[in-house]
């Protein structure tokens, strides 16, 4: 019984001990945080995407904390999240352009020519290593996901050998564009509803030799266009984003591009996914 | 020469049918003038050579095409006389569209103004250098690396011993064994000057010991240039620069290391006779000797081609085929690429053209590591190339870096082996470019 007693007081004596070093290391050597930043972190969408730049959620808020960067620079928060830290910080924020990956490719297992047999892993950094890839274009999408592994939000969806972004997932962070092999996914504002999925320089001919869905820069859509609202480079075009009038639907029913590559958003995924179901 | 088995190294293999029967006995050929000639313009690692021609151009056969790009690039010369029609993009050996400079051959074939001959006995060594540069020389065995700039060590690396490889390991391919059986005095003349060229005189040919004829024409003149000729061990990657150096002088290239950390450097006989060619007589390099084989090809042979043939002409020279093929490999079997058309060029590097028909070829399902340990047998560079393909497939490159995924040479000795058919050199070449896309961030 002695002993027991003995044990119980000496435990209790050690705990006493501890928790006064504890105590007292606690008030020496505290570190001063500022509060601001766990309140921003609270507010940011904690996704963690890396989409800023930074390491995390909270490194971003200290960034914030630190005037380094704008609360808009996260690309997932939405428009009342950052106003809500702009409020708290009681800072302005510019209106920030909402932006969503684009995959610049039409070219599904149907539309593109498959020129050799691939029999290899299915990723597309090792399949572009690999005599380029399978598909005839060199531009093309390759079509086995490593950009849709790549998405922190699901937002990309494999179909008919074609990666699609759904817009309504997509936050913009940026890391499927850092994947793809061939460099042709990249950021669109989100009101940009109409592209042109082509991302080959080669000559129209060269072109429609392996693609059935081509730009072959015929220059319909400039031309109905308004002024800046296309860009021409070499044998491919593509929808300025920077200028002040975006192109809108319109175009799209106007133009009737003839190889079918200038699209709505809308369209684009109705069209891959009615091809899917066929397949299936 | 020592042992009648050869030196050799650890790890390798031994494929079984090595195809080399079907034209090692079969002479050079010097191939007919063609009506074109589609010439790559980048045909060397490092930067791409400047053009400094243009369309309507006329050029004479060894005329400047395009100049060096930077100390890590060679010059390109026109293979024949003619004129430049147009520059316009091809497919390239890799797989990817590149440029390309198409002549129309007026038929004369004739030579521009030659560089000067060279006495390379007395020449000065940055000379030779600078001649192997102008004349456009690179590593013939594949790699098309500029030799001129594994000649130029920094000063701190001093250089004691010049391996040229005469191994020649790929399955199927006989152009090296060819030229070292017809012009030996190129080789063995080649080796000497790249000796003096780099002040070293302990010289050595290695030459697997199937090819116990061009070890014998070769040990009959060595004497003259004071060139050991060592046999080596029928095995592949025995052509891979780390393992020539490993099995003739027992040194190891440290990890991420350069054969020149230990003193060594190694070129193949190909370049050698291009450096013959270069020096003594002035020629640049416009042509090389290439193996046109497989069962598919009607007469099997070795020819030499000049730069910008395209590979359907070079098939048709060998009489065309007796099958429908269904593979073409540029280069060898193991370390060769596939091709997807036929109007690829003949570059420097293109050491055979292989046709394979269906039967020789598998498309193999591949399925999990059973954990067997045949590819850390197999593997030249002690790499464990099982556990290294499950740390990508799970995308663990830093990993597969610790784990010195950047030393493996991508000769496809597990792969060969792996009775799973795991697809593991694919999974180290994106591993690679993984973690040299991470590093150059």
């Amino acid at each position: 019984m002695e002993i027991f007693i003995a044990a119980v007081i000496a435990m209790a004596a050690v705990g006493i001990v501890l928790g006064a070093i504890i105590g007292i290391a606690a008030k020496v050597f505290k570190v001063e945080v500022d509060p601001r930043i766990d309140l921003v972190t609270e507010l940011l969408p904690g996704v963690n995407c890396g989409g800023c730049g930074k390491a995390g959620c909270a490194d971003f808020a200290k960034s914030i904390i630190e005037e380094e960067n704008s609360p808009s620079k996260c690309p997932v928060a939405s428009q009342e999240q950052v106003s809500s830290i702009a409020k708290a910080l009681g800072i302005e924020v510019g209106d920030a352009v909402k932006k969503v990956a684009v995959v610049f490719c039409g070219g599904d297992h149907n539309q593109e020519k498959i020129q050799t047999l691939y029999n290899g892993v299915n990723d597309c950094v090792s399949a572009s290593l690999i005599a380029g890839g399978p598909k005839g274009c060199a531009y093309g999408c390759l079509g086995m996901g490593s950009c849709a592994r790549s998405c922190p939000f699901n937002a990309i969806e494999m179909v008919n050998g074609l990666a699609i972004v759904h817009p309504h997932l997509c936050v913009g962070c940026g890391a499927c564009i850092d994947t793809c092999p061939r460099n042709i996914i990249d950021l669109a504002p989100q009101d940009a509803k109409v592209h042109i999925y082509c991302s080959s320089p080669e000559k129209g001919a060269a072109k429609m030799k392996v693609c059935a869905v081509p730009c072959i820069a015929c220059r319909k859509c400039v031309k109905a266009g308004e002024e800046d609202q296309f860009t021409i480079e070499g044998f491919n075009i593509s929808v300025n984003y920077e200028t002040e009038k975006l192109v809108d639907k319109s175009i799209f029913e106007n133009v009737k591009c003839p190889t079918g590559c200038l699209l709505t958003e809308a369209e684009h995924i109705k069209i891959e996914e009615a091809q899917n179901s066929e397949v299936a | 020469m020592s042992k009648s088995k050869g030196l050799t190294f650890k790890g390798g293999i031994h494929p079984t049918k090595d195809g080399k029967s079907l034209s090692s006995s079969a002479a050079i050929q010097d191939a007919p003038l063609l009506e074109e000639y589609q010439l790559i313009i980048q045909q060397n690692i490092g930067a791409p050579p400047k053009l400094v021609v243009a369309k309507g151009d006329e050029v004479k056969k060894g005329q400047l095409i395009a100049e060096a790009g930077g100390f890590v690039s060679v010059p390109l010369h026109s293979p024949t006389s003619g004129k430049i029609t147009k520059i316009d993009n091809i497919p390239g050996p890799m797989g990817v569209p590149v440029q390309a400079v198409f002549i129309a051959a007026d038929g004369e074939d004739q030579w521009g103004e030659l560089m000067s001959p060279m006495d390379w006995k007395t020449a000065e060594p940055q000379a030779i250098k600078d001649r192997i540069r102008d004349a456009g020389v690179v590593g013939m065995g594949g790699a098309a690396f500029p030799t001129h700039v594994k000649l130029s060590p920094p000063p701190e690396k001093k250089l004691n011993c010049l391996i040229l490889n005469g191994a020649e390991c790929e399955p199927y391919l006989t152009a090296d064994h060819r030229l070292m059986i017809e012009f030996p005095e190129k080789v063995l003349e080649g080796a000497a000057i790249l000796g003096r060229a780099v002040g070293v005189t302990d010289i050595y040919i290695g030459v697997e010991v199937n090819k116990m004829d061009a070890i014998d024409t070769l040990l009959a003149k060595a004497d003259k240039y004071g060139i050991k000729i060592v046999g080596l061990q029928v095995k592949y990657p025995q052509g891979a620069e780390k393992h020539l150096i490993s099995a003739i002088t027992k040194r190891e290239v440290p990890t991420g290391g350069l054969p020149m950390d230990i003193g060594c450097v190694v070129q193949n006989v190909g370049s050698a006779a291009a450096v013959t060619d270069a020096v003594v007589e002035g020629k640049a390099l416009i042509e090389r000797i290439t193996t046109v084989t497989g069962v598919p090809i009607k007469n099997p042979s070795n020819w030499r081609l000049k730069l910008g043939t395209p590979v359907l002409e070079a098939i048709k020279f060998a009489g065309g085929v007796v099958c429908e093929p269904a593979k073409i490999i540029l280069g060898g079997p193991m370390m060769g690429f596939a091709q997807k058309s036929l109007q690829v060029t003949i570059t420097k590097n293109s050491s055979g053209i292989l046709l394979m028909k269906k039967d020789e070829i598998t498309q193999y399902q591949s399925v999990a590591c059973i954990r067997c340990g045949k590819c850390v047998d197999a593997c030249p560079m002690n790499l464990q190339p099982g556990s290294l393909s499950a740390a990508i497939e799970s995308e663990k490159f830093d990993l597969a870096s610790k784990n010195n995924v950047m030393d493996c040479v991508e000769c496809g000795s597990c792969a060969y082996v792996c009775p799973s058919h795991r697809p593991l050199v694919q999974h180290f070449r994106r591993s690679k470019a993984e973690i040299r896309k991470l590093t150059r961030k």
